[in-house]
């Protein structure tokens, strides 16, 4: 990683995970995942075949548009995916704690003892509406202190206390005092703190934000991303991000795993992703984002049609009928192999195997400025 | 597309100009306008307390322009839009509206009845696509409401309308038999603009029309709307806390916080060179899609808890939250500082160069003394 420009935090991180030689094998690793929900229309395969892993320390962003199968994957390794879905394949190997082989969580019985134990106490997550996410029946501080007596030998008395200090951790003002609050008397912003406060009580080794900031105004959204970041300086967890800002991406990533319809079809650095990007998609992506400081009046590029239905996935690549690098008689027969460029660096798509793809369409080599005066299409 | 409602370029009749010497008659002046609500309690409805969510607003909207309206939630923006719209009643102001058959009245003074042949030069794009479509209605119900219910169309000539206005929005017309369930975010948020627009108003209200959207989509409407802003001669208003949206769609914009508008400026102005300490914190707070652009420009983080409108601080209402407040000019009580073009020894504020000669105002003591960075 030559000249990625990275805060105190990401360069402790890639110290730590040790780009070089002895790398320990990710905290998370998440091979061939399947979760899929069996309706009267038929399979729906919501994660079908996710590989991803997240290293000790690190932040890997996980980004899509709605529909794609981020939020079910997260689900999935904390058994929380509804009826009717369940994982049908895949492992999803846990090496946090203080394990000497790693556990299976896709194998644990969803409400089974360990993985309650793992659920709240070693991982831990975080939703995207504080609001709705925390009980309106409960104080916060009932609610803080319910998961830390369950996961921690503590009285009523010193959970309390941690539960306070816990408060005051997340940046909550007179956090006495907002121990005995509803979370409708807070704001989105305090609750969202609230709910942080209570994911990491526990103190995890991973914490799964899915969406944590959508529902606030930027300048919380600034101040949640902080405190993240600092949290994990501090206690050196990992932080698995679900979003679909690509601000918010480029702010804290380490490592970027992009997912269209079930299945991861680039991941990387995350400089590499934005600056050298393999897949039609995740270029596509970036094309549809309204760079800041670039002016009035670009015109944006936008991706052709929208996010099939999982049930009406198309045969072979799955992106191919939005895609504009497209090859027919390839793209839409053949499911595209993975491409191995690197360490933790992949992308899914047949531009980039021998024989298959022509290397004159790789999105990465035209000029991006050319590209974004697409006429529109409905 | 031929249309015979097509509206015509605003012809000016010269009317006196509010203020400022613009030569271009403005499209709608909006004058000290304040809305506030009242606070009930109790069973008869005491009345405990006002929430002043819109207080004293000056804002001038030019015809053809798209015209930003940026703020942190709960800062008063959907209040100022909807009341242009009339859907609400301001308390006090006016909204001189130049309509198109070349009077001039005033919105805010309207009764129903007067309102409405205005009410269809002035339309409104709702924020959430999921909500603001009726389920139990077609999209020829939902678009043709407003024509059928002003008496302007019906049976096939109202079909041919919203088959037009369908193909305009980028749908096919076959579509209009079908109920909003039908249909993805990206195109219940067409039909949203479908239904704005079939009256031919001449001013549009978007209130957040692609907060709810992804990426993707978010794309597609943007474009959309600027198509629709050349073909049909728009003006916009549009409301949204997204700031990087905003940079991509308006040629100026206007900041508000807790119910005015604290720096109004043409937006490359504006984001370049924030006057206002609230805009540069809000510009800073913007995550840049670009993982090279870490922790470079300022850092300015606000703290969360916005002032409770009910009961507003004295002096400048931004003090409580700003990084560069003196405790004796900024929180002395009284009015707050007023927006003015900041005094500029170089000159080349005020009046600077630029199409239209867009003032660039800030409401801020100091803000010719401050240094602020933008993008």
């Amino acid at each position: 990683m030559p000249e990625m420009s990275k805060n105190p935090t990401g360069v402790a991180a890639a110290e730590a995970a040790g780009d070089g030689s002895a790398a320990p094998p990710p905290l998370l690793e998440i091979s061939g995942l399947r979760t899929h929900f069996t309706t009267r229309e038929g399979v729906v395969k919501a994660v079908d075949g996710v590989d991803l892993a997240v290293g000790e320390r690190r932040t890997v962003c996980v980004v899509g548009e709605s529909g794609c199968g981020k939020s079910v994957t997260a689900r999935s390794i904390l058994g929380l995916v509804d009826r009717p879905g369940e994982i049908t394949g895949g492992s999803i190997l846990w090496r946090g704690g203080d394990r000497t082989s790693p556990v299976d969580l896709a194998k644990l019985d969803p409400h089974g003892e360990e993985l309650r134990r793992i659920r709240g106490g070693e991982i831990s997550m975080v939703f995207q509406e504080p609001m709705a996410s925390l009980s309106p029946m409960y104080t916060i501080g009932d609610q803080l202190t319910e998961t830390i007596r369950l996961h921690l030998p503590m009285t009523k008395a010193e959970a309390k206390d941690h539960a306070i200090a816990m408060l005051r951790k997340v940046g909550i003002p007179k956090p006495e005092q907002r121990f005995n609050a509803y979370s409708f008397q807070l704001s989105g912003g305090m609750c969202q703190r609230a709910m942080i406060a209570i994911a990491l009580a526990c103190g995890p080794g991973l914490l799964i934000a899915d969406e944590p900031t959508t529902a606030l105004d930027v300048t919380i959204q600034a101040r949640i991303l902080d405190l993240i970041a600092s949290l994990q300086e501090s206690s050196g967890m990992s932080v698995m991000f679900i979003t679909h800002d690509l601000g918010v991406v480029a702010e804290i990533a380490d490592e970027v795993v992009v997912m269209y319809l079930g299945t991861v079809v680039e991941r990387g650095p995350v400089d590499e992703i934005f600056h050298d990007p393999k897949h039609p998609y995740t270029q596509a992506l970036l094309d549809s984002v309204p760079a800041m400081g670039q002016g009035r009046g670009q015109r944006l590029r936008q991706i052709r049609g929208r996010v099939p239905h999982p049930s009406e996935r198309a045969e072979g690549c799955p992106f191919h009928p939005r895609c504009d690098s497209a090859i027919a008689g390839v793209c839409d027969t053949t499911e595209p192999p993975e491409t191995v460029f690197g360490p933790d660096r992949t992308a899914r798509c047949v531009l980039y195997t021998p024989g298959l793809g022509t290397p004159g369409n790789v999105p990465g080599d035209t000029d991006p400025a050319e590209e974004r005066e697409v006429p529109a299409n409905g | 597309m031929a249309d015979p409602t097509a509206p015509t370029a605003p012809t000016a009749p010269t009317a006196p100009a509010g203020s400022g010497g613009d030569a271009e008659t403005p499209l709608l002046e909006i004058r000290g306008l304040r809305m506030d609500y009242p606070i009930r309690h109790g069973m008869f409805g005491r009345h405990i307390g006002t929430v002043r969510a819109v207080t004293g607003v000056d804002l001038t909207i030019r015809p053809g322009e798209t015209l930003g309206l940026v703020g942190e939630s709960g800062c008063g923006k959907t209040t100022l839009g909807r009341c242009i719209v009339r859907t609400l009643r301001p308390t006090a102001g006016t909204i001189r509206y130049h309509a198109r058959d070349g009077r001039v009245v005033d919105l805010a003074a309207l009764g129903q009845r007067e309102l409405r042949r205005y009410q269809r030069e002035v339309r409104l794009v709702f924020q959430d696509p999921f909500s603001s479509l009726n389920p139990r209605m077609t999209l020829l119900e939902i678009i043709g409401d407003p024509l059928r219910n002003n008496g302007l169309a019906q049976g096939k000539e109202l079909e041919r309308r919203v088959g037009e206005m369908l193909e305009l929005v980028g749908l096919p017309p076959g579509y209009m038999r079908r109920y909003p369930h039908a249909f993805s975010g990206g195109e219940r948020q067409r039909v949203n603009i479908a239904r704005a627009l079939i009256m031919r108003p001449r001013l549009v209200v978007a209130d957040e029309p692609v907060s709810a959207l992804d990426v993707s989509v978010r794309a597609s409407i943007l474009n959309l709307l600027r198509d629709l802003q050349e073909e049909l001669d728009l003006t916009y208003l549009f409301i949204s806390h997204d700031l990087s949206v905003v940079e991509n769609i308006c040629d100026r914009v206007a900041v508000m916080y807790l119910g005015n508008i604290v720096e109004l400026a043409g937006t490359d102005a504006l984001y370049r060179g924030p006057r206002h300490p609230y805009t540069e914190a809000l510009l800073s707070a913007v995550p840049r899609a670009d993982p090279r652009l870490r922790g470079s420009g300022r850092r300015i983080r606000l703290s969360d808890d916005l002032p409770d409108p009910a009961a507003p601080p004295p002096g400048c209402a931004f003090h409580t939250r700003c990084h560069y407040a003196k405790a004796e000019t900024c929180a002395a009580p009284g009015a707050g500082p007023v927006l003015l073009p900041p005094p500029d020894p170089s000159g080349r504020g005020g009046t600077a160069a630029g199409p239209a000669a867009t003032p660039h105002l800030a409401a801020c003591h100091f803000a010719g003394d401050l240094s602020l960075t933008g993008v």
